[in-house]
């Protein structure tokens, strides 16, 4: 192995602390990095929307011009989903995979730092756009095609200036980025985990890695390949999207959601990884079903490459080509539904312990059953070519990626930050800060669904009067300043906690999987002895000689 | 059980009426389970009885709000208020599938309620660990067989109405128009009656005993758009090279608004639809009017030649003139328009002066440019436009 080769005591002391972290090959460093990097453009992609609430707050506002709040939402979906969620999934999955599978560290080191800094640059070059994507024409800086671009709005003659351009290259290199993130992901899984760590034995978090690696192999390249399309089009007279030379937009449109929707399994099956190992540990129970739970993930990724044209109701498909997309969107239904079944069974019976970890996935079962259930009604196709586009579907979405995914990267944090950190996170700010969130989340994101079904379409900077949208929007917007509370309250623990927060030793919440056997924050290579693996909890079996998990399975 | 199931039917009869009575069959609903429960005493439900008090007063206070304004529909662009077929049959399935999905809704979230106070830990539980379960392959067969059969039920009703709306035969009678999406604005073609119209959408009203259905062919002069009048039917993209198609048979006059609903560029927001629904006599007149060349009035005729001399003729058509620009709307009945700008102001002497100076000061983006007129130059094209009638 190539990492024979490395001396253990690298950098220690003749370079600073900067370029130890800026030079490091370590998982648990770069998976920091991820996380931090995620957290800075959370902050920035909430002001955004705070922004944009302001605007929606009432009709016929004025407080930002259309060309503004183009750029804004935008700036705010692209963020979210390439510098927010996925830098800040690879940063867990980096972070806690290898510490649950008893490795030393992901199985390419240089290449994980190497996909670091790839997303970095990727979002360097999103906002880079503000200063430099005018150009000469004067066409106004930071991209204003919306977060799915679709042609020919993208093309020179409706996007003059560079700022198309910094958003295509943008996320490009971010998605090579994510590409060798996911290599990493996978093969780290694939092949070093500890003596004894079977796939049937691993921890569903690292499962649920897996999967998603796989997914983002299938997604991003798409993506990428649409982006270098979109390029050659703007640069060297291509016509892939190019209507007037007969090119085709509904190519762009497949590209885009072959990636788009798969990407939104990317995001949300690590959650479920999260909701898998916390659940149990805070209802002291075994996860219910464990083989079923990883049947029913690796069927969502499945199924999940076979339904993005349920984002292409409204295009103009032929009626058959409609009808297999709502199957095989509905479909999903069935192995998400085992997931949540399977959840619900492990807390029954249990003696839950409802500490902030277990707060945030208790909001999350209730969220992600509602959202899951308006995205069955979306994908009810005539319903849909009411919905598809409005503010429905902006409220159904943000249920899933703020009240899904944002809730269990919440429950994370409070249960993984004392192993990275060696303090616990305060749980009485913890406990504002959940119910602050749910009262902020449900106040904008319930009341959103309502002026999409009272025909408010999505992307428009404002709205007539008169057509009974006022008051949801006013409701929506109050809730937005709720949540922003709440989040500068989460920041402010963070940083209270990582100084001053109480030691957390090795082990905090009596927890069952490998990471909680080494210190807090782990050393270097992360274990002096790899514990036996013996069953799916091998600190049970430690903690219970009498009575041990292997005996069952 | 005779008065729940009376009480079901009835709401149900209604909810396939209005958005009223949706509103009355989730409350009856909530009724419900709020009566069923108080008469129990048990003291485990108490937190499902919140839930429900909160519900049922969430929904009086939603009531309540929209009883002020109950003699006003609660929205023009309500998608539960359909005035045409196609938006009827989505609405009935959306109906069900909002009972089937309550129905999974109120079970799958009591049991996650209950769950999370039943077994919550208590002060005084000792430090045993409960049993360890890990698993029952016959409830987990159970949780994935009902799923499934809901799926099916549902995925067979969404087929229907799939192939009943997007396949419906075009009958001999029906009205053509072929609606181009513009940057910001919208062109409809006439090609049965041979004319252009901009931006006001007049269709006949559809009897259901000689339906005369308008059949919507829709492309685009650059981006996309989406053409969606949310109580006529559901929405259809407008892509360029991609024709697409959609049908409407509105049943009763009146103005039906809607708005572009695929971003497509800065003024997305104020590519508004307004779609007028008339009496056959009603659509006949204005057809015919529409079908005439503009008149030339001498009185005006300065501005006539200030139309061409300040090149509005490059962008606009006044049929009868050798104005016959394609880009911007057709101006030959201009006069017979309500509203400016995509109907984003009404359509009066001031707001036509103030738009021919600065489009932009209604609609910064607007595809116009800004005109450089002398105060006596706009009087005169506007007088000039005023008698495009």
């Amino acid at each position: 192995m190539a990492s024979d080769a490395i001396p253990l005591t690298v950098h220690k002391s003749s370079l600073s602390v900067v370029y130890q972290w800026l030079a490091t090959v370590d998982h648990k460093k770069i998976g920091i990095m991820y996380i931090v990097y995620a957290l800075l453009f959370l902050v920035v992609m909430g002001i955004e929307a705070i922004l944009m609430r302001l605007q929606l707050s009432h009709a016929n506002a004025t407080f930002l011009s259309p060309q503004l709040f183009n750029r804004l939402f935008t700036l705010h979906g692209t963020t979210g989903i390439f510098f927010v969620a996925m830098p800040i999934l690879f940063g867990f999955g980096n972070y806690l995979v290898p510490l649950m599978i008893g490795a030393r560290d992901m199985a390419f080191p240089r290449m994980n730092a190497f996909s670091l800094w790839m997303t970095a640059f990727g979002g360097f070059l999103l906002y880079a756009s503000i200063f430099a994507g005018g150009a000469l024409a004067q066409a106004g800086s930071a991209p204003d095609v919306g977060w799915f671009a679709y042609a020919p709005l993208t093309s020179p003659a409706f996007s003059p200036g560079h700022s198309t351009d910094y958003w295509a290259v943008s996320l490009l290199v971010a998605g090579i980025g994510s590409i060798g993130a996911a290599v990493n992901l996978v093969a780290t899984v694939l092949s070093l985990r500890c003596p004894g760590m079977t796939l049937g034995r691993m921890p569903l978090f690292a499962w649920m890695n897996l999967v998603m690696g796989g997914l983002v192999l299938v997604t991003i390249s798409p993506l990428t390949a649409a982006q270098i399309m979109l390029m050659l089009d703007r640069y060297l007279g291509s016509h892939f999207f190019d209507t007037d030379a007969g090119g085709s937009v509904v190519l762009w449109i497949h590209f885009f959601w072959i990636f788009g929707h798969p990407e939104v399994y990317v995001l949300i099956i690590p959650c479920f990884g999260f909701v898998s190992e916390i659940i149990p540990v805070f209802s002291r129970k075994a996860i219910f079903g464990y083989p079923a739970m990883v049947a029913a993930s690796v069927s969502i990724g499945f199924v999940s490459l076979g339904v993005w044209a349920h984002h292409m109701f409204t295009v103009g498909m032929p009626s058959y080509g409609n009808t297999f997309f709502v199957l095989t969107t509905m479909l999903v239904a069935v192995p998400t539904g085992i997931k949540l079944f399977n959840w619900l069974a492990t807390m029954w019976g249990g003696k839950i312990h409802f500490a902030t970890p277990m707060l945030f996935c208790a909001g999350f079962l209730f969220q992600f059953l509602t959202g899951g259930l308006t995205g069955v009604m979306l994908a009810t196709a005539p319903f849909d070519w009411q919905l598809a586009n409005s503010y429905f579907v902006v409220a159904h979405f943000h249920y899933i990626i703020v009240g899904g995914i944002l809730f269990t990267l919440f429950a994370a944090f409070y249960y993984w930050f004392p192993k990275m950190t060696g303090r616990m996170l305060n749980e009485t700010l913890g406990k504002w800060h959940f119910w602050l969130f749910v009262i902020g989340f449900h106040l904008t994101f319930d009341f959103m669904h309502i002026p999409g079904l009272l025909g408010m379409p999505r992307r428009i900077y404002t709205y007539e009067a008169g057509r009974g949208w006022e008051t949801w929007n006013m409701i929506s917007s109050i809730g937005a300043i709720f949540q922003a509370a709440a989040i500068l309250l989460f920041v402010y623990n963070m940083i209270l906690s990582y100084f001053k927060g109480a030691p957390a030793g090795n082990d905090p919440w009596d927890a069952w999987t490998l990471e909680w056997t080494t210190s807090s924050p782990p050393p270097e290579y992360n274990f002096a002895i790899v514990p036996p693996v013996r069953s799916r909890r091998p600190l049970w079996d430690i903690k219970h000689p009498e009575d041990p998990d292997w005996k069952y399975e | 059980m005779i008065r729940v199931s009376t009480i079901r039917s009835a709401s149900f009869k209604s909810s396939c009426q209005s958005w009223d009575g949706v509103r009355q069959t989730l409350a009856s609903a909530v009724a419900l389970l709020f009566v069923r429960q108080s008469s129990r005493t048990k003291t485990r439900w108490s937190g499902i009885r919140f839930a429900a008090q909160l519900v049922a007063a969430i929904l009086c206070a939603v009531d309540a709000a929209s009883a002020a304004s109950r003699r006003t529909p609660i929205s023009p662009t309500n998608i539960f208020a359909p005035a045409s077929t196609p938006a009827r049959d989505i609405f009935r399935l959306s109906i069900f599938g909002l009972e089937v999905e309550g129905a999974i809704f109120v079970v799958v979230f009591s049991l996650l309620a209950f769950a999370i106070v039943k077994f919550r830990r208590r002060k005084n539980d000792d430090d045993v660990e409960p049993p360890q379960v890990y698993g029952s392959n016959q409830i987990e067969l159970a949780w994935t067989v009902v799923p499934v059969l809901s799926v099916v039920i549902l995925f067979l009703s969404t087929a229907r109405v799939i192939y009943r709306v997007q396949d419906a035969k075009r009958p001999k009678s029906a009205i053509d128009v072929t609606v181009v999406g513009h940057q910001f604005w919208w062109e409809y073609r006439y090609p049965q009656y041979g004319f252009v119209a901009s931006n006001e959408l007049h269709v006949p009203v559809s009897d259901p005993r000689h339906p005369t259905p308008t059949f919507l062919t829709l492309l685009s002069a650059d981006v996309d758009h989406s053409f969606w009048v949310p109580r006529l039917a559901g929405k259809t993209d407008l892509i360029p090279n991609h024709p697409n198609s959609m049908w409407i048979d509105p049943q009763e006059t009146g103005l039906y608004l809607g708005q572009c609903a695929q971003y497509c560029g800065t003024q997305h927001a104020k590519m508004l639809l307004t779609v007028y629904v008339q009496s056959r006599g009603d659509f006949d007149r204005w057809v015919h009017q529409q079908q005439q060349s503009a008149v030339s009035d001498p009185s005006v005729a300065g501005g006539g030649v200030l139309f061409q001399a300040k090149l509005c003729f490059i962008c606009h058509t006044v049929r009868g003139t050798t104005a016959a620009g394609v880009v911007g709307p057709d101006l030959t009945h201009l006069m017979s328009r309500d509203t400016i700008g995509s109907s984003s102001v009404p359509n009066t002497p001031e707001n036509l002066r103030r738009w021919i100076r600065n489009p932009g000061t209604f609609k910064p983006g607007s595809r116009m440019p800004p005109q450089n007129l002398t105060d006596n130059e706009l009087e005169q094209i506007a007088a000039y436009l005023s008698t495009l009638r």
